[in-house]
């Protein structure tokens, strides 16, 4: 299997053009202050805004074919494309490989440069205060996972876009082969986990609890193996119906005796697997086919009941946030999460955005999901009694929660006082996270 | 019995390398082997001069180890200068004897060096300078040497005649035509070019013929035009180079100067292509007439293409045609030199030249397009502006800034284009 790699990324929107990764860069790579010796050079547009010129470490690099001194090579376990001073000659062919600007004339007369990443830990990333560069090192998570063993079965059967497989297959490779899997009726055993035709959906033993047992269920399963001396993850699939709505009491029951049980809750805000009825967790001003759009009514009137923090409520050994567009986050969340429940109830609540039923396109599945945590719509966060609760990605300087809404047809009735209430709600739950947040308020101070 | 091979590339530089890889991109298990007439690992023509002014060690030029031919599963055979070629049996036949049957051929056979009809010439001793071991030799030469002439102001003689000058020989360089590097630059360039070689104590002689060449005292003596007779302990030919393709005598595959080939590399036999300086491919400036276009970005792109093809690659693309390109190093000076300078009534040409400085940009657009670039001592990015031709980028909305800002303005299109 290939290896992917950490690289650096732009983000054009939020560059001010302050020049501090170029001066960075300068300082680390030639100790000068000219921006002229950095590696990674920003230039302003004739039209505004700001772009980038910096080596990409390309996958499949033209510089090192066209380079006839054998004196650029793309290293096989870091990703970077290696410049030896001692084998160029000088002649600038590597500057006509490269269509980025990546490789070029550097600050020493008639030498070339190219960024070689600092050795992982790049000056100019660091310097940016904007945003703008981010050191993505989410290859670690493909080059740690890739490997394990994929536990469903091929041929599941989503809507297309849904991001709901990838969260399926993702989290039971990382759980591991000693699981037993409960997924509640909702879209994940409509996918095919339970199997379809006799033939079982995954390999690892799963069964098709009612809605409104899952927990228990899971409970006795998991006592069931430990009286028995093994160690076995029991781990739900649910989705928010299934969790929040007819699922709760068990839900509730389970982890107020904190029992030992993963529960991971999908949620597409709704019953969308049935023909996309409301829930619990449908946001205010919602389309659902339960709360129509019509003359009298223009979708959901209430709020979503904030489910991760009602878990929070139930004092379990972990509970949090996590989004598909933030998958490192995600998986050092499942990590946690995983190993909570060997001592307790574990909760991992994780936004699923519905192609169908939010109706949007199929392609926009992750940029939905980003767009959601980028304008506090969702937030991300986790909980564990000894810690409190903890904003894992900043709340500062949010987009317009109407720049999340426009993406997806159930909100595009919305009057301006709709978008205003969800704005108000948005702001009012980032607020309440914040204080429960600040200083690490000890939500239950006579835990331990 | 003869060897068999589902892929046979002959010719192990830059274009005979980047099939090999895009072969194996789509194709691991395929035998396949890499035939090459030197004796060496494989090496680019491109890094000879360096070998020549003792920059680059000759052991440690190669561009490839044999490990790596090892993990690739390629039998790669040294010292196999393809003598015949047997098209109808899909046999290739060495001079070594070696006869190997392929079901797929890529011929990368490259160039040699044309030796000009000068009288007396082949009665006396002379460099080339296309393989390591012309390399080897011609460094060991210019140990004695005082007096160097070199023929030909091509980019191989110009960067030869500036190692021997490095190396302490008095150079004189004789170009036929009326300036240095012709086909790369224009005039005034070239002259700029031809300044710095002058500084430097190089003595370039332009629109000059060479009438004779004959052996006096152990040297070469040349005699030139007006009469005046140049002594020269080391002679170096390098009046240009011509496609390598003796062993198609004989040989269904079409030719004009070199092979002739498709958008895919393909010749006019349907199991054989042609990448690299052998092969003649569509130009992007010349109506679908087919070009030579010997430069080495573009070998490496043939490479590819005629690797895809090959190996049945689904994301095989087509050629987009060559375009004239190079970048050019002298004494500490840079030149960058992309498409063509021809100036018709639609062109606009937008020049800047300060002898003083020794600057020169030269732009040249058509329709809004970016035709051509050329620069000495000015920073761009050769391939930006390479892409930006190819793709026919519209220009109009930054022209002027594209005109005063090129190197800048490029990168803002070019990213923005990725993106």
């Amino acid at each position: 299997m290939g290896k992917a790699y950490n690289t650096v990324a732009f983000k054009p929107q939020f560059c001010d053009g302050c020049g501090d990764c170029m001066w960075a860069c300068a300082q680390a790579k030639a100790g000068s202050d000219d921006p002229a010796d950095s590696r990674i050079q920003v230039v302003a547009a004739a039209d505004g805004g700001y772009e980038l010129a910096l080596c990409r470490q390309c996958g499949d690099p033209r510089c090192v074919a066209v380079c006839p001194a054998g004196a650029l090579a793309k290293d096989q376990d870091s990703g970077l494309i290696a410049w030896d001073g001692e084998r160029c000659v000088d002649c600038l062919l590597c500057t006509m490989g490269c269509s980025f600007g990546g490789i070029a004339l550097g600050g020493v007369a008639g030498r070339v440069v190219k960024c070689d990443l600092c050795g992982g830990d790049p000056q100019c990333v660091k310097a940016c205060s904007s945003g703008a560069l981010r050191y993505i090192t989410t290859s670690r998570i493909y080059n740690e996972v890739g490997n394990l063993e994929d536990l469903f079965a091929p041929g599941l059967g989503g809507c297309q876009g849904c991001n709901t497989e990838l969260l399926m297959r993702h989290s039971l490779r990382r759980v591991g082969p000693d699981t037993v899997l409960a997924t509640p009726p909702g879209c994940v055993p409509g996918m095919g986990s339970v199997g379809y035709n006799g033939q079982a959906g995954t390999k690892v033993p799963v069964f098709h609890p009612l809605l409104s047992n899952t927990s228990a269920m899971l409970a006795g399963v998991r006592r069931f193996y430990k009286r028995k001396g093994r160690d076995v993850t029991a781990m739900a699939l649910a989705g928010d119906g299934g969790t929040a709505d007819v699922g709760f009491q068990s839900l509730s029951g389970a982890a107020e005796r904190g029992e030992e049980v993963l529960f991971i809750c999908i949620d597409n805000e709704g019953y969308m697997n049935t023909g996309m009825q409301r829930s619990g967790c449908t946001p205010y001003g919602a389309w659902t086919s339960t709360t129509p759009v019509g003359d009298e009514r223009k979708g959901k009137t209430q709020d979503a009941k904030n489910l991760p923090l009602l878990m929070v409520m139930h004092n379990c050994r972990y509970v949090a946030t996590a989004s598909t567009a933030f998958m490192e986050d995600l998986y050092a969340k499942l990590d946690k999460a995983i190993a909570a429940s060997q001592r307790g109830f574990a909760y991992l609540h994780v936004y699923s955005p519905c192609t169908t039923g939010w109706r949007f396109p199929a392609h926009h599945n992750i940029e939905v999901a980003r767009k959601a945590v980028e304008s506090n719509f969702v937030m991300l966060w986790e909980f564990d009694p000894e810690s409190g609760l903890r904003i894992t990605r900043p709340l500062d300087n949010p987009l317009p929660v109407s720049e999340y809404l426009k993406g997806m047809g159930k909100y595009r009735h919305l009057d301006q006082d709709q978008i205003e209430h969800i704005q108000d709600k948005v702001n009012e739950n980032a607020e309440l996270l914040a204080s429960l947040s600040r200083g690490r308020t000890r939500l239950f101070p006579g835990s331990s | 019995m003869d060897e068999q091979t589902r892929y046979l590339v002959v010719g192990a530089s830059h274009a005979g390398l980047e099939a090999l890889r895009a072969i194996r991109l789509a194709d691991q298990e395929g035998s396949l082997t890499l035939a090459t007439r030197d004796a060496s690992l494989p090496y680019s023509p491109t890094v000879l001069p360096y070998v020549v002014s003792g920059r680059s060690d000759p052991e440690r030029v190669f561009l490839r180890d044999g490990g790596f031919f090892e993990a690739q599963g390629v039998c790669y055979l040294s010292g196999a200068r393809l003598a015949h070629l047997d098209c109808g049996d899909n046999r290739a036949v060495f001079a070594s004897g070696a006869r190997i049957r392929y079901e797929k051929l890529l011929l990368a056979t490259g160039a040699s060096p044309v030796v000009p009809p000068i009288p007396g010439l082949d009665q006396v001793p002379f460099h080339v300078l296309r393989t390591l071991s012309d390399a080897v030799r011609l460094r060991a030469a210019l140990q004695g040497a005082k007096q160097a002439v070199v023929l030909g102001a091509g980019l191989i003689g110009m960067h030869a005649a500036e190692n021997l000058a490095k190396a302490g020989a008095r150079v004189t360089v004789i170009e036929m035509q009326s300036q240095v590097l012709p086909g790369y630059f224009d005039a005034e360039p070239a002259s700029l070019i031809q300044k710095a070689f002058a500084d430097h104590g190089v003595h370039v002689l332009t629109g000059m013929r060479v009438l004779a060449a004959r052996q006096r005292d152990g040297a070469c003596a040349v005699t030139i035009a007006g009469g005046e007779t140049l002594k020269a302990d080391l002679l170096l030919v390098s009046t240009g180079v011509e496609p390598e393709i003796a062993y198609l005598n004989g040989c269904p595959v079409e030719m004009d100067r070199g092979i002739l080939v498709d958008d895919a590399m393909l010749t006019s036999v349907s199991n054989v292509w042609a990448a690299g300086d052998v092969a003649q491919a569509r130009g992007f400036f010349s109506n679908g007439t087919k070009v030579l276009n010997a430069i080495l970005p573009d070998a490496a792109e043939q490479g590819r293409i005629a690797g895809m093809a090959m190996a049945g690659d689904p994301a095989a693309r087509f050629y987009r045609g060559g375009v004239p390109l190079n970048t050019y190093h002298f004494f500490g000076q840079h030149a960058v030199s992309v498409g063509v300078s021809g100036e018709g009534e639609d062109h606009e040409v937008h020049q800047e030249f300060d002898a003083r400085h020794g600057r020169y940009l030269k732009i040249v657009i058509k329709d809004n397009r970016l035709q051509g670039i050329f620069g000495i001592n000015v920073a761009l990015d050769g391939g930006i502006m390479w892409e930006l031709i190819l793709r026919g980028v519209d220009l109009g909305p930054v022209k002027g800034e594209f005109i005063t800002r090129p190197q800048e303005t490029g990168r803002v299109l070019m990213s923005r284009i990725w993106r």
